[in-house]
């Protein structure tokens, strides 16, 4: 490779490295998550020539129990919409309390915000787990909460906090000149907030919003310590059915790695490219 | 409330800002009549800018007096959005609303706040568009327009809410150099057509074309004020000299 000769020695003009310790520039790609799958298979052989030959190869195994794990799976998928869902409502609603003009709602927003911003998720995870009823009488009607709803329940509040912290940033990250320039205009309040301001959010918000998506779907396997049957709980109990061959965990661990990698890792590299997107545009 | 149009359409008397311990103007006083063009000039941080933002009430006041068409603007129960209607604002960052296209940009108050029909206000907004020279930029976003074009884009959508008074904060500062002209001259044609104006600005050739009367302040007072003949050929305090021997 050619060089092209700079006639400067000014760091400053010269061109940017490749990576960070210079050489070595490795972009992570959704398909390296096949190394995971890779792993996954690589073991269940691997440590099949070691088993005994009168039990199943762990492959086999692991076959043998991937729908159900699938469908674990798919159930942390559903925690993780639903606790979004719910969260970005709330959260939006504690974010705008959070810039409202009246000073107890404002502070209120910001206690709330703060609270469950600042606690780990597992604990109110617990939280809502043991101080929920496991069902709910209104009037004469019962409701039940089943374990699956509480966790849904206790996940959506540290993303409320989070997405209300994202809303009241992106109003704030805007240029006042807006605001000024709405008002000098006698728009009302509402109308510069959801015509003008909010709009414009919209964009700055998506990254984050997004960011905030991928840990929580993580954080769903949480869920298991508190007994909802996901993936993670799948997974235990498929091992225990096994009589805990030791020959099986790795499998049957990075295969579950692998579906949320394939799962997280795509929404990682949009948000990435939405926000290189929007960072030219101001 | 008896405003006539004898009277001065905006007047301020003896008025004081403080920004917390800092007091920025202390004690002006001026009358705009309708019609007039007044410019307001001066040294950096001598609070030309506070003085025109008081007038439509995006900065509060500690004391004095602003009226506008009789209505008190230092009034804690006033309608701020009532004196905005009449008083339009351009600002030094032009501030347009990037989500919307240059004819979205004008129609927007006067649908919204005046809620008049759409296919009116479309009209008025075309008129204006042609008004400030930028026919075939109406779908335009402003990311996509230059400073001097997005400039005349702010100052026709202040106009679509026909207000009664224009305030221009330092309009062209922020411009190209080569840009500047074409928004001198869009207000100054709305100075010939008749509006009232009140402009903070550092172009002191414009000011002494298009003016009917220049204030100079310095440290939050009016030092001296006067035809533009008068104030630029015969100035008479040492500090408005020295600034106009720095200047021209």
């Amino acid at each position: 490779m050619n060089k092209p000769e700079y006639k400067t020695d000014l760091p400053v003009m010269l061109p940017p490295k490749a990576g960070v310790n210079g050489s070595f520039d490795f972009n992570l790609k959704p398909w390296h998550g096949l190394f995971l799958l890779g792993i996954c298979v690589l073991t269940s052989t691997a440590a099949y020539t070691q088993a005994d030959p009168v039990k199943a190869p762990p492959f086999e195994v692991l076959l043998r129990w991937m729908p159900l794990l699938l469908k674990g799976f798919m159930f942390n998928l559903i925690i993780s919409v639903s606790a979004m869902g719910i969260g970005t409502l709330v959260g939006a609603a504690l974010g705008l309390g959070q810039i409202s003009l009246h000073p107890w709602l404002r502070k209120v927003s910001w206690f709330v915000t703060q609270f469950f911003r600042n606690s780990p998720w597992l604990v109110l995870l617990f939280f809502a787990m043991f101080l929920l009823p496991f069902e709910l009488k209104i009037g004469g009607y019962t409701i039940p909460l089943p374990d699956w709803l509480k966790a849904i329940i206790g996940l959506s509040l540290p993303v409320m906090a989070n997405v209300s912290e994202i809303v009241r940033g992106a109003i704030a990250s805007l240029p006042s000149g807006q605001w000024e320039a709405a008002e000098s205009l006698a728009f009302t309040r509402t109308q510069v907030l959801w015509r003008i301001i909010l709009p414009q959010c919209v964009k700055r918000m998506l990254p984050p919003w997004m960011n905030l998506y991928s840990i929580l779907t993580m954080a769903t396997v949480l869920a298991s310590i508190v007994g909802v049957s996901e993936v993670m709980t799948l997974t235990g109990q498929a091992l225990s059915a096994e009589d805990g061959r030791t020959d099986l965990l790795l499998p049957f661990y990075s295969f579950i790695l692998f579906l949320f990698f394939i799962y997280c890792y795509p929404i990682a590299r949009w948000t990435v490219y939405l926000e290189q997107k929007f960072a030219v545009k101001t | 409330m008896t405003w006539s149009e004898d009277q001065p359409m905006v007047s301020i008397k003896n008025l004081h800002k403080s920004f917390g311990e800092l007091e920025v103007i202390k004690g002006v006083s001026l009358d705009v009549m309708k019609g007039e063009v007044i410019c307001i000039i001066g040294p950096s941080g001598s609070g030309k800018s506070t003085i025109i933002r008081c007038v439509n009430a995006l900065n509060d006041i500690q004391e004095g007096s602003i009226m506008v068409e009789g209505q008190e603007v230092n009034d804690p129960d006033l309608d701020k959005r009532e004196l905005r209607k009449k008083v339009g604002m351009v600002f030094q960052q032009y501030n347009l609303f990037p989500h919307k296209t240059a004819l979205e940009n004008i129609m927007m108050a006067p649908l919204l706040v005046l809620k008049q029909d759409k296919e009116s206000v479309e009209k008025l907004a075309r008129q204006l568009v042609k008004k400030v020279r930028l026919e075939g930029k109406e779908d335009s976003y402003p990311g996509e327009l230059s400073g001097g074009q997005q400039q005349r884009v702010a100052i026709a959508r202040s106009l679509a809410m026909s207000p009664d008074v224009m305030l221009f904060d330092e309009v062209t500062a922020a411009l190209d150099p080569e840009t500047v002209n074409e928004v001198l001259l869009t207000i100054k044609e709305l100075a010939e057509d008749g509006m009232t104006c009140i402009l903070v600005t550092h172009e002191m050739g414009f000011a002494r074309e298009v003016a009917d009367h220049i204030y100079f302040t310095d440290k939050g007072v009016i030092v001296e004020h006067g035809s533009p003949a008068t104030f630029f050929d015969d100035a008479k305090d040492p500090r408005t000299k020295e600034f106009l021997s720095q200047i021209l």
